[in-house]
C-alpha cells in the first residue's frame, strides 16, 4: 500500500482519460456487429444515429449538470423531481399560449435557480450530506407537485414544441441546444477560474479553503448549475410531450441514471476528477446499449437485469485499475 | 469522530450528563404524540401492531447500518426484499411443507447477493454506490423475470407465520406477535456483533479511516464483504416478514433501501463511515414509522407526508451536524 504515495504513472492517467471513449466505440462496434448480424442493416443509416441520440437529450441536459454536482464530491438526487416539477409549471403558464413562452421559461429557470440554491446552502453551509439533502429535497418538490396536479396540466403551443422537435441544419434542434451547452460547461469548467476552483474542491475540499479558495460559493454554483441544467431538461420534456405530468422525472429515473451516465464516463464520484465529455460519452452509450437491445429483441425484463449488469462492469471498466480505497 | 466508535472510551468527569442519542427523546415525544392523537395506542394491540408493522423496516435498517459505518450504501436491500417475496411465492407453489427449504434458498440468495456486492466493491473498486445501484436494477429485473411480469399465486400460511402470526392470551402484553420476537432476536444478534465483538470495531475503524485500517493490519476487504452480506441477509430477514403481512408483488420492497438508510441517519449513524448503534439505528426506524403513523391518523394526503418526510430527513442530518460540531468533534 506504499507505493499509493507515489505519482501515479502516466500511462495510468492517460486511459482513464481515454477509458470512456474505447467504450463508446464497443459499444458502437457491438451496434452495428448486431445489426448487420441480425440481417438490419436500415438501423444503420446516419439518420438513425441521429434518432438513437435525440432518444436520450433529457437525460444529456440532466447529466451535464449532474456533472458538475459530483465533480464539487457532491451529488443530486433532486433532479428528477424537479424536472416533473419545471415541466408542469412549465406547461402550466403557457397554457397554450405563444406570448407566455418568455415568462414561463423564465419561470422554470428561476424555480431552477431557487432549488439549486437551497440545495448548495444545505450542503456547503450546514454541511449536511449531499445524498440526504438533496433525496429531502427531492421529497419536498414531489409533495408540494403531487399536492397541486395529479394529472397533464397545461399545454405547451406549437411554437415550443420547436424545441423538441424542430431541426436546424438538417439536425433537431435538441441535439445541438445540448451539444452546445455541452460546450458551455466544457468551457466553464476548462477555461474559467470558477472551473478550476471546481475541480480544487472536488479533490481536496480543505485544501482548497486553506489556497483561499471559498468553497462554500464554489459548492452552491455547481449545485445552481446542476438545478439550471435540469429545469431545461424539464422545459425539453414539456415541449417533446407537449404537456406536463407530475411523474414524468420519476418515470425516467433521471436521478439515477444520470448519475450512472456520469461515473460511466470516467467522472469519479469521490469529486475532482473528470469532465463534460465523458459523460456526453456516457449518455450516448446508454442510448446505444438500449437501440442495442432493441435491435436485438430482448425481453423488457432480461433488458433491465443486462442495463444493471453492464453499468456495474462499465464502471469496473476502469475503476478495477485504480489503486485507491472505495467507499 | 472515532472517539465514539470505541466502547470503553474513558469518562470524561467534567460532563456530568450522559450523553444520549436524540432519537431516543424524538421517539419519545412522537409516541406522546400519538398516544394523545390516539389514546387505543396504549393498549396492546395498538403497539403490537405498530411494532409488527415497524419491525421489517427496524431490522433492515440495523443491517443497513453495517454497511453505513465501513463507509458505503447498500441500495440493493430492497429489490432484494422484492426477489425474496416473489421468489418465495414461487418457489413454494402453495405447498406448505415447502417453507422451511424455500427459507433455507432465499438466505443462500441473499448471501450469494450480499458476497456479489462486496466483491464487486472491494476486487472491481465500483464505489459501492453505483455497484448496489447496479444491483438494485438487476435484482428488480430478475423478480420481474422470475414472475414474468405478474406474480401469481400466495404464500402459505406456513411461510406467512413469521410476518402475520400472534401469540394471544399471553399475561400483561396480551398479545406477542412472532415478527416482534424476530426482531428483537435479530436486534439483539446484530448489536452483538457492532458493539460486542471485535468485528464491529473493524467495522468501524475502517469506516473511520480505511487507509488507516489497513496499514494498522486490518483485513479491509474481508471485514468489508461480511459487511455487505450482513445487510443482505437483514433485507431477507425483512422480505420474509412482509411476505407475512402484504401482499406478493413486484413493487413490495420499493423505497425500502431509502427509508432504511433514513432511519440510520435518524440514528445519528454518520454517513461515510465510522459512526453509528444498532439500538439508535431500530430507534430511528421506529421514528420514521411513528412519523408515517402519525401523519397518517392526522389525515394528511400523501403529498403532505411526503413533504414532513423530506424536511424531517434534512432536519435531522442537520441537527447531527450541528451537535458533532459542538462537542468539537
Amino acid at each position: 500500500m506504499t507505493d499509493a504515495a507515489l505519482p501515479r504513472p502516466r500511462a495510468g492517467l492517460r486511459f482513464e482519460r481515454w477509458a470512456p471513449a474505447l467504450l463508446l466505440v464497443v459499444a458502437l462496434l457491438l451496434y452495428v456487429l448486431i445489426a448487420v448480424g441480425t440481417g438490419q442493416s436500415r438501423y444503420l443509416t446516419w439518420d438513425n444515429l441521429i434518432s438513437v441520440l435525440g432518444r436520450s437529450i433529457a437525460l444529456g441536459l440532466t447529466a451535464i449538470g449532474q456533472t458538475f454536482a459530483i465533480l464539487v464530491a457532491s451529488i443530486d438526487l433532486s433532479v428528477a423531481s424537479l424536472i416533473s416539477a419545471t415541466a408542469v409549471l412549465a406547461s402550466v403558464v403557457m397554457n397554450g399560449d405563444p406570448a407566455m413562452i418568455l415568462p414561463a421559461s423564465i419561470a422554470v429557470l428561476a424555480l431552477g435557480a431557487i432549488v439549486g440554491l437551497v440545495n448548495g446552502v444545505l450542503v456547503a453551509k450546514l454541511e449536511i450530506n449531499p445524498l440526504i439533502a438533496t433525496l429531502g429535497m427531492s421529497l419536498v418538490i414531489q409533495g408540494c407537485l403531487s399536492a397541486f396536479v395529479s394529472n397533464f396540466a397545461g399545454s405547451v403551443p406549437v411554437e415550443f414544441q420547436y424545441f423538441a422537435y424542430g431541426t436546424l441544419f438538417g439536425l433537431p434542434f435538441s441535439l445541438i441546444f445540448m451539444i452546445l451547452l455541452a460546450l458551455a460547461a466544457w468551457f466553464i469548467l476548462r477555461l474559467t477560474r470558477f472551473g478550476s476552483d471546481v475541480y480544487s474542491v472536488g479533490g481536496n475540499r480543505e485544501a482548497a479553503r486553506l489556497a483561499g479558495i471559498k468553497t462554500a460559493r464554489v459548492v452552491i454554483g455547481a449545485h445552481l448549475i446542476c438545478s439550471l441544467c435540469a429545469a431545461i431538461a424539464g422545459l425539453y420534456l414539456a415541449s417533446r410531450l407537449r404537456s406536463g405530468a407530475p411523474w414524468i422525472g420519476a418515470d425516467g429515473v433521471y436521478d439515477l441514471e444520470s448519475i450512472a451516465v456520469v461515473v460511466i464516463g470516467g467522472t469519479v464520484l469521490a469529486g475532482g476528477r473528470g469532465g463534460i465529455w465523458g459523460t456526453m460519452a456516457g449518455v450516448m452509450i446508454f442510448s446505444l446499449i438500449d437501440s442495442i437491445f432493441n435491435i436485438a429483441g430482448v425481453d423488457a425484463f432480461a433488458k433491465q437485469v443486462l442495463r444493471g449488469i453492464i453499468i456495474v462492469a462499465a464502471v469496473a471498466f476502469y475503476a478495477v485499475r485504480s489503486r485507491r480505497l472505495v467507499a | 469522530m472515532s472517539e465514539n466508535a470505541l466502547p470503553h472510551e474513558p469518562a470524561r468527569p467534567r460532563r456530568a450528563l450522559p450523553q444520549i442519542n436524540p432519537v431516543y427523546f424524538v421517539l419519545a415525544a412522537l409516541i406522546v404524540a400519538i398516544i394523545v392523537q390516539n389514546p387505543a395506542f396504549v393498549e396492546p394491540t395498538g403497539y403490537m401492531n405498530f411494532l409488527k408493522r415497524a419491525a421489517p423496516l427496524a431490522i433492515l435498517a440495523a443491517g443497513q447500518l453495517y454497511v453505513i459505518v465501513s463507509g458505503g450504501f447498500d441500495l440493493s436491500v430492497g429489490s432484494l426484499i422484492t426477489l425474496v417475496v416473489v421468489g418465495s411465492s414461487m418457489l413454494t407453489n402453495n405447498d406448505p411443507n415447502a417453507t422451511w427449504w424455500v427459507i433455507a434458498v432465499m438466505f443462500g440468495i441473499g448471501l450469494g447477493v450480499g458476497l456479489i456486492n462486496g466483491l464487486v466493491v472491494c476486487y472491481l473498486k465500483v464505489p459501492s454506490l453505483i455497484a448496489t445501484l447496479g444491483m438494485m436494477i438487476t435484482l428488480n429485473g430478475l423478480a420481474l423475470m422470475w414472475s414474468g411480469g405478474a406474480p401469481r399465486g400466495y404464500l402459505p400460511d406456513s411461510f406467512r407465520f413469521f410476518g402475520r402470526f400472534n401469540f394471544t392470551d399471553l399475561p400483561v402484553i396480551r398479545i406477542l406477535p412472532v415478527a416482534i420476537i424476530v426482531l428483537v432476536v435479530a436486534g439483539f444478534v446484530l448489536y452483538w456483533f457492532m458493539h460486542r465483538t471485535n468485528f464491529g470495531r473493524l467495522l468501524h475503524a475502517i469506516g473511520d479511516n480505511p487507509r488507516a485500517a489497513r496499514l494498522a493490519g486490518v483485513p479491509v476487504n474481508r471485514v468489508r464483504i461480511s459487511a455487505f452480506v450482513v445487510s443482505s441477509l437483514s433485507a431477507v430477514v425483512a422480505g420474509i416478514l412482509l411476505g407475512g403481512f402484504a401482499g406478493v408483488s413486484t413493487d413490495v420492497g420499493l423505497g425500502y433501501e431509502l427509508q432504511a438508510i433514513t432511519a440510520t441517519v435518524l440514528g445519528g449513524a454518520q454517513l461515510l463511515g465510522g459512526r453509528g448503534s444498532v439500538p439508535a439505528a431500530i430507534a430511528g426506524a421506529l421514528t420514521l414509522m411513528a412519523i408515517f403513523t402519525l401523519l397518517n391518523f392526522l389525515g394528511l394526503p400523501q403529498p403532505v407526508r411526503q413533504v414532513v418526510q423530506g424536511l424531517i430527513l434534512i432536519l435531522a442530518v442537520a441537527a447531527t451536524v450541528y451537535r458533532q460540531r459542538r462537542a468539537g468533534r
